[in-house]
């Protein structure tokens, strides 16, 4: 029962991958149509894509931050 | 031809690494033994962590070893001591003032180094800049200098922070300069990153947090700040709406903290545990095949990664102080209503 704490991190570890991964090629597939419809927009759409793929990298990170801190208790 | 060739080096190498792999694998049955036999030291350690490092020497000498969870977090931890490892290593003054520890660890001399790298380069290519005549182009530091400074300044901070953002820009360029020697310095041997540590990349935060709300109120005034808080909706609202928004003044630099923090630790810890699965398999086929192509590429993607993260958190700063000196419905709605006219 001990090493349970070590699975549930190692789990919500590859959870919160697996949903930053979406989010961000979400994010990025659309930039790329976005670029490929418009190319004049692409220093927008750039920094656009970079401000939205931060954002849900920080929520990805605090997940994977408690997972650390689950399997370093 | 050159098929040929790499296959018949591979032919020679591949048999080599196995037979330098079999001697390796015969003596980890014999070290077997010893490891079982230091393995109750480790919960007296525990116990006892104060003589832990005479503890863990003694284990070195019997040829035990550390845990490579141990080793990756003394790397990615603060710590008192410089380890230039075989040439020995330095050990930093432990200081305390009135209870509180201030003593000069690895990441404080790491953060000094930077600060003293970057005003060393930059009055340089200040200098060579101030020397220059109008029509010259910029050589060396100061083109190198000119063109990141020129990316912050036009690509940054003008178009999230619009009108008067050049009031902001030596504060965004402190950040990102900082941040990205940081970031360089911890990917050089020896070197350790102190962004990777969370009170620095708290510090960091805490500064965009005092110049965002400073410029809120400077810009605002005081009601106007109030109203900002209640983000213009009806009265009956303002109970929802206004924890939410002072609650959301404190998640913006703590998601920077964070997000700093993490993705600079996290790129470490990769490379490390690249490195160490070599180490646990005992293989010098993964070495050669996964541990060192696999931390080479994370090592450049690392490189990459400093420049990102110094620039996305300059990136957000100048975004916050942009959204918190905004005049709302100000140029922004009238730009619209021109662009509605054509």
């Amino acid at each position: 029962m001990e090493g349970l704490g070590y699975l549930g991190a190692g789990i919500g570890a590859g959870l919160a991958a697996i949903g930053a991964g979406l989010g961000i090629g979400n994010a990025a597939a659309s930039a790329a149509e976005g670029t490929a419809r418009q190319p004049e927009a692409t220093s927008d759409i750039r920094t656009t894509m970079i401000i939205a793929a931060a954002l849900i990298e920080g929520v990805a990170l605090f997940g994977e931050v408690i997972c650390v801190l689950l399997a370093l208790k | 031809m050159r098929k040929k060739a790499i296959s018949r080096i591979l032919a020679l190498v591949v048999p080599a690494l196995l037979s330098l792999n079999s001697p390796v694998f015969a003596t980890t049955g014999q070290n077997e033994a010893p490891v079982a036999a230091t393995a109750p030291v480790a919960p007296a350690s525990v116990e006892a962590p104060v003589a832990a490092p005479a503890e863990a020497e003694a284990a070195h000498a019997e040829g035990g070893e550390e845990k490579p969870g141990d080793l990756i977090m003394h790397h990615i931890l603060d710590n008192h001591t410089f380890a230039f490892e075989p040439f020995g290593e330095v050990h930093l003054p432990r200081i305390e003032v009135a209870g509180y520890d201030i003593s000069i660890t690895k990441h404080v001399v790491m953060i000094w180094l930077a600060a003293i790298l970057l005003i060393v380069i930059a009055s340089a290519a200040g200098a060579s800049v101030k020397k220059m005549s109008a029509n010259q182009a910029p050589k060396g530091v100061a083109n190198v200098f000119e063109s990141l400074v020129d990316f912050i300044s036009n690509d940054v901070a003008k178009p999230n922070i619009g009108h008067g953002y050049e009031k902001f820009l030596p504060y965004l360029l402190t950040v990102f300069f900082f941040i990205l020697v940081c970031n360089l310095l911890g990917l050089i041997p020896y070197g350790a990153t102190a962004t990777g540590n969370v009170n620095v990349t708290l510090t960091l935060a805490t500064f965009t947090f005092i110049v965002t709300q400073v410029s809120a109120f400077r810009a605002h005034g005081i009601v106007g700040y109030m109203k900002h808080l209640t983000a213009g909706t009806h009265w009956a609202l303002w109970i929802i709406m206004v924890p939410i928004e002072i609650l959301g003044q404190f998640t913006k630099p703590f998601a920077l903290t964070i997000r700093l923090f993490a993705n600079m630790t996290a790129g470490h810890i990769i490379i490390l545990s690249l490195f160490f699965i070599s180490f646990i398999l005992k293989s010098y086929i993964v070495a050669v095949a996964v541990s060192i192509p696999f931390a080479i590429f994370i090592y450049l993607l690392e490189l990459f990664v400093a420049f990102l993260q110094a620039f996305v958190f300059t990136m957000l700063s100048a975004l916050f102080i942009g959204l918190a000196t905004a005049h709302e419905g100000g140029h922004d709605g009238h730009e619209l209503e021109a662009s509605g006219h054509h």
